[in-house]
C-alpha cells in the first residue's frame, strides 16, 4: 500500500465509524428526549405540592422518585399511601436517592461540574426547600433519615479506593441536622468483629438504618464476608451481631430487621433474597419474594415491606407481608426509594 | 531542544545512523497514535463504569469485585505470553500487538450485550488480556524503531501520548453523557468506534515484519522457547534490573493507597479523592518526553533509581506535612508524575539496551511482569500494615524500605551500567 492509499484508507474508516457514532448518540439522544414525553399506560403526573409533614387529617402517603417518561421524570412525587397507583403529585425536585422521616428529606443528587460529573446530598426541610448540601465522593446508593429528622447518613460507591483499579468501595456518611457536624466516614469507628477489635483496610460499611438519634445499624463487610453491626453515634463504635446480612432495614417498633441475604448456590448475578431477621430471638425469615432484591427496603407498616424490583422504566414498587406469608404484589411502576409520611 | 541534544549525545552504534535523524521515528509516533486513541477509548468506558453499574442497571458493584485478583495475577502471565508470541517467528510484534488490540475493541460492543455484573465483569477481563498481551509487542516495536541512544525520547513521547487519551477519555464520556442523558450505549458504541479506529491505525501505519536489526543473526530454534526466556536472566545486564525493578516495586505505595494516604494526612475533603490521579497524569504527561530525553543524555540506569528519589520526597512530604489542602497535596502529585516519567518509558527503555533484538518482546514482558507482581505484592504487604499500625507507621515503613532498595539500586545499576560501557567499547 502507498501511503496515500493507506491515507485514504483512515480517512475512509474516519468516516465509516464517525457515522455509526454519531448514529448511535442520536439513536441515545432521541430516545432520552421520549423520555420527557408521557408515555401511554403510564401512571397519571400532575404538578402538586408535595410536603414531609402530612397536614392533620389528610392521611398517610407515600413519596419516592418517579421515574415515568414526561416532564416530571426522576422528581419526587407523592401519592396517597393507600391508593400507590393514583395520580402523582410532582414536586419539581430531582433525585437519584431520597428518602424522608421526622420533617427532613435526604436528597441525593447528581451535579454536573465543568469536567466531571459530581454528585451532592442535599437536606431538604419539610417543604423540600434546601438546607445544606455536600459534596460526594461517589455514586449515591443508600440514604436514610432517623425518625426524629435529626440524622441523616447516605453511601456512596467510590471507585478507585482498593488494592485493584476495577474494584469498588463505599463511604458511608452521617450528618446531624441541629449541629450540621458531619461524620464523613463509618470506617473511621471503632469496629468489633464477634466480639473482638478489628482492624483492617477492606473494611466497609454501607446501608445505615436508624433505630434513634444515638443508635443505628448498617452493613459491615471485610474478606468477603458481610456482617449486620449495630452503630453508636456519640461512642463511634460499631459491633457486629450476625453475619450474611446486607441493607438492613429496621421496623418501625424496632424488633426486627429486613435484609437481603446472599443465599449460596444462587446464580452470581442475582444471589440476593429478601429477609427479616428478629432481634430478639435472632431468627430468619425468608419472605415470599422469591426473586433477587437488591435493594434496601422499607418499612410500610410494622407488617409490610416495600422495595423496588427492575420495572419497564428503571424499577417498580413491591410489597410483601414481613413475616413470610402471602405472596409479593406491585404496588406502583415507574418508582423508586419511598418514604412514608403521617 | 532537538538540535542541542544532537550535538550533545553521542553518535549512535549501529549503521544505519548515518546522515539524517528524525527526533522521534515515525514507527513511535503511529503507536503512540494507537496507544492515545485506545486510551480515549478504553478510559471513556472506565470513567462511566460506577455510575452504569448503579444508576443504569441498578447493580450495587461491589459484587464483583473478587475478579479483581484474577485479573492481576492473569494480566501478569498474558503479558509474558504476548511477549513471547510477539518473538517467534522472528518478529511477530505486529501481529500480536494487533491480535491485543483487536481483542479489546470487540469487548466495546460486547457492553452493549451484557446486563450483569459477573458477565460485565468477565468482559472487562477479556479486555484486560487484549490489554497485557498488547503490551510487550508494542514496546519491542518501539524499541526496534529507534536508535539506541534516541530511546528514552522514543518511550517518553509514546507515554505522553498515551496519557493524554487516558486524560481525553473520560472527558469524551461525560460530553457524550451530557448529550444524551443515560445514553451509556452511546458510549460503548463511540468508544468501540474509537478503538476500531487505534487498531486499524496499527494495521496501516505500523510496519511489520521490520526483521530484527541489521546484521543480527537469525535465531535459531532453542533460542526462542520459553527455557530461552527463563536463560535471558542469565544476561548479568537484564537479570540486575529486573531485581532492581522488583526490589524497588516492592517498595512503592500503590496508586490508589497513595490517593488515600495523600487524601487523609494532608486533610483533603474526601470528595476531591477521584481528582487526585488527575493530577499525577499531568505531571507525567508533561514530564515524560524531558525526563525521557534526560534518560539518554545521563543513562537509562540512573535516571530510573533517581526517579524513586523523587518519590521519596513526595513520602517525606506525605510524613512530614508542610501543609494541608490543595498547596500540600499539589507538589505530591508533580512528584508522583515525575517518578512514573523518570521510571515507565525508562525502565522498557533500559531493558531494550540489555535485550537482543530477537528475544525484545520477551525479555520486556519478563521485566514488566516482576515490576508487577511485585507492586501487586507490595500493595497486599502495605494494606496490611496499614491495617495493623495504622498510616504513619506503614507509610514510615514504606519509605525507609524505598530509600535501601533506592540506593542498592543506584549502586547495582551503575556498576552494571560501567560494565556494559566497557562491554560496547571492546
Amino acid at each position: 500500500m502507498t501511503r496515500k492509499s493507506r491515507i485514504l484508507a483512515l480517512l475512509t474508516a474516519v468516516l465509516v465509524l464517525g457515522s455509526i457514532a454519531a448514529f448511535a448518540v442520536h439513536h441515545a439522544a432521541e430516545r432520552a428526549d421520549r423520555r420527557g414525553r408521557p408515555q401511554p399506560g403510564g401512571p397519571a403526573v400532575a404538578d402538586g405540592r408535595v410536603s414531609l409533614t402530612a397536614p392533620a387529617g389528610a392521611g398517610r402517603r407515600m413519596i419516592f422518585r418517579s421515574t415515568a417518561y414526561g416532564p416530571h421524570r426522576d422528581e419526587l412525587a407523592s401519592v396517597p399511601a393507600e391508593q400507590p397507583g393514583g395520580q402523582r403529585a410532582t414536586s419539581g425536585v430531582k433525585c437519584l436517592r431520597f428518602f424522608a422521616a421526622g420533617g427532613t428529606g435526604i436528597c441525593l443528587r447528581g451535579a454536573q461540574g465543568p469536567l466531571r460529573n459530581g454528585y451532592r446530598a442535599v437536606v431538604l426541610d419539610e417543604r423540600l426547600n434546601e438546607q445544606r448540601s455536600y459534596p460526594l465522593a461517589g455514586v449515591p446508593s443508600r440514604a436514610r433519615v432517623s425518625p426524629s429528622g435529626h440524622l441523616v447518613a447516605w453511601t456512596v460507591f467510590v471507585k478507585g479506593d482498593s488494592y485493584g483499579a476495577t474494584a469498588f468501595s463505599t463511604r458511608t456518611s452521617i450528618l446531624d441536622t441541629r449541629t450540621w457536624k458531619l461524620q464523613d466516614n463509618l470506617e473511621e469507628y471503632d469496629l468489633k468483629v464477634d466480639g473482638h477489635g478489628y482492624r483492617s483496610l477492606d473494611v466497609n460499611v454501607w446501608g445505615v438504618t436508624f433505630s434513634d438519634d444515638d443508635h443505628f445499624y448498617a452493613t459491615v463487610s471485610t474478606r468477603g464476608q458481610t456482617y449486620l453491626a449495630a452503630g453508636d453515634v456519640g461512642a463511634a463504635t460499631l459491633t457486629t451481631v450476625h453475619s450474611n446480612v446486607e441493607c438492613p432495614s429496621l421496623s418501625p417498633d424496632g424488633t426486627r430487621v429486613a435484609y437481603k441475604r446472599r443465599v449460596p448456590g444462587l446464580p452470581a448475578d442475582s444471589p440476593w433474597r429478601l429477609n427479616v431477621l428478629d432481634l430478639r430471638t435472632m431468627t430468619e425469615t425468608a419472605t415470599a419474594e422469591h426473586s433477587n432484591i437488591d435493594d434496601q427496603a422499607v418499612w410500610a407498616t410494622d407488617t409490610t415491606l416495600v422495595y423496588a424490583r427492575p420495572g419497564k422504566f428503571g424499577t417498580d414498587l413491591w410489597t410483601v407481608p414481613a413475616d413470610g406469608s402471602g405472596t409479593p404484589k406491585q404496588l406502583a411502576s415507574a418508582a423508586l426509594a419511598p418514604a412514608f409520611i403521617g | 531542544m532537538y538540535l542541542a541534544d544532537s550535538r550533545s549525545t553521542p553518535p549512535p552504534h549501529t549503521s544505519t545512523g548515518v546522515g539524517r535523524r528524525s527526533a522521534v521515528p515515525g514507527t513511535v509516533l503511529a503507536l503512540g497514535a494507537v496507544s492515545l486513541v485506545t486510551d480515549v477509548s478504553s478510559e471513556m468506558v472506565t470513567a462511566i463504569m460506577p455510575l452504569y453499574l448503579v444508576t443504569g442497571l441498578g447493580l450495587s458493584p461491589l459484587g464483583f469485585g473478587f475478579l479483581d485478583g484474577i485479573y492481576n495475577g492473569a494480566g501478569a502471565l498474558v503479558r509474558l505470553l504476548g511477549g513471547h508470541l510477539g518473538d517467534r517467528g522472528g518478529n511477530r510484534h505486529k501481529s500480536v500487538a494487533a491480535a491485543g488490540y483487536g481483542l479489546s475493541a470487540l469487548c466495546k460492543p460486547l457492553l452493549l450485550l451484557v446486563t450483569t455484573g459477573p458477565l460485565i465483569g468477565a468482559v472487562l477481563a477479556v479486555d484486560r488480556t487484549g490489554k497485557g498481551l498488547r503490551t510487550a509487542p508494542r514496546d519491542a516495536m518501539i524499541s526496534l524503531a529507534t536508535e539506541p541512544a534516541q530511546r528514552g525520547r522514543a518511550f517518553g513521547v509514546h507515554r505522553a501520548m498515551d496519557t493524554t487519551g487516558a486524560l481525553l477519555g473520560p472527558l469524551v464520556a461525560f460530553a457524550l453523557l451530557r448529550l444524551a442523558v443515560d445514553g451509556y450505549d452511546a458510549v460503548f458504541a463511540v468508544s468501540g468506534c474509537i478503538a476500531a479506529l487505534g487498531v486499524l491505525i496499527l494495521l496501516l501505519f505500523v510496519p511489520g515484519h521490520r526483521g530484527t536489526e541489521p546484521g543480527a543473526a537469525r535465531p535459531s530454534g532453542h533460542e526462542r522457547g520459553w527455557r530461552a526466556a527463563l536463560g535471558l536472566l542469565r544476561l548479568s545486564g537484564l537479570r540486575r534490573l529486573t531485581g532492581c525493578a522488583v526490589l524497588l516495586g516492592l517498595t512503592t505505595v500503590s496508586d490508589s493507597f497513595l490517593y488515600l494516604l495523600i487524601q487523609r494526612r494532608l486533610g483533603l475533603p474526601g470528595h476531591l479523592l477521584p481528582l487526585l490521579p488527575l493530577g499525577t497524569a499531568a505531571a507525567f504527561l508533561v514530564l515524560a518526553v524531558p525526563l525521557g530525553v534526560a534518560a539518554d543524555r545521563i543513562g537509562r540506569r540512573r535516571l530510573f533509581p533517581i526517579g524513586h528519589l523523587l518519590l521519596l520526597v513526595g513520602y517525606g512530604l506525605l510524613l512530614v506535612p508542610l501543609s494541608d489542602g490543595w498547596a500540600g497535596v499539589l507538589p505530591v502529585l508533580v512528584l508522583h508524575g515525575a517518578f512514573y516519567a523518570a521510571t515507565d518509558g525508562v525502565l522498557a527503555a533500559a531493558a531494550a539496551d540489555t535485550l537482543p533484538p530477537a528475544q525484545r518482546g520477551t525479555g520486556l514482558a519478563l521485566v514488566g511482569t516482576g515490576q508487577a507482581l511485585a507492586r501487586f505484592t507490595g500493595s497486599l504487604v502495605f494494606g496490611a500494615l496499614w491495617s495493623a499500625w495504622g498510616t504513619g507507621i506503614a507509610l514510615a515503613t514504606a519509605t525507609g524500605a524505598l530509600a535501601v532498595c533506592t540506593a542498592a539500586a543506584m549502586v547495582v545499576l551503575r556498576r552494571s551500567g560501567s560494565r556494559m560501557a566497557a562491554e560496547s567499547a571492546s
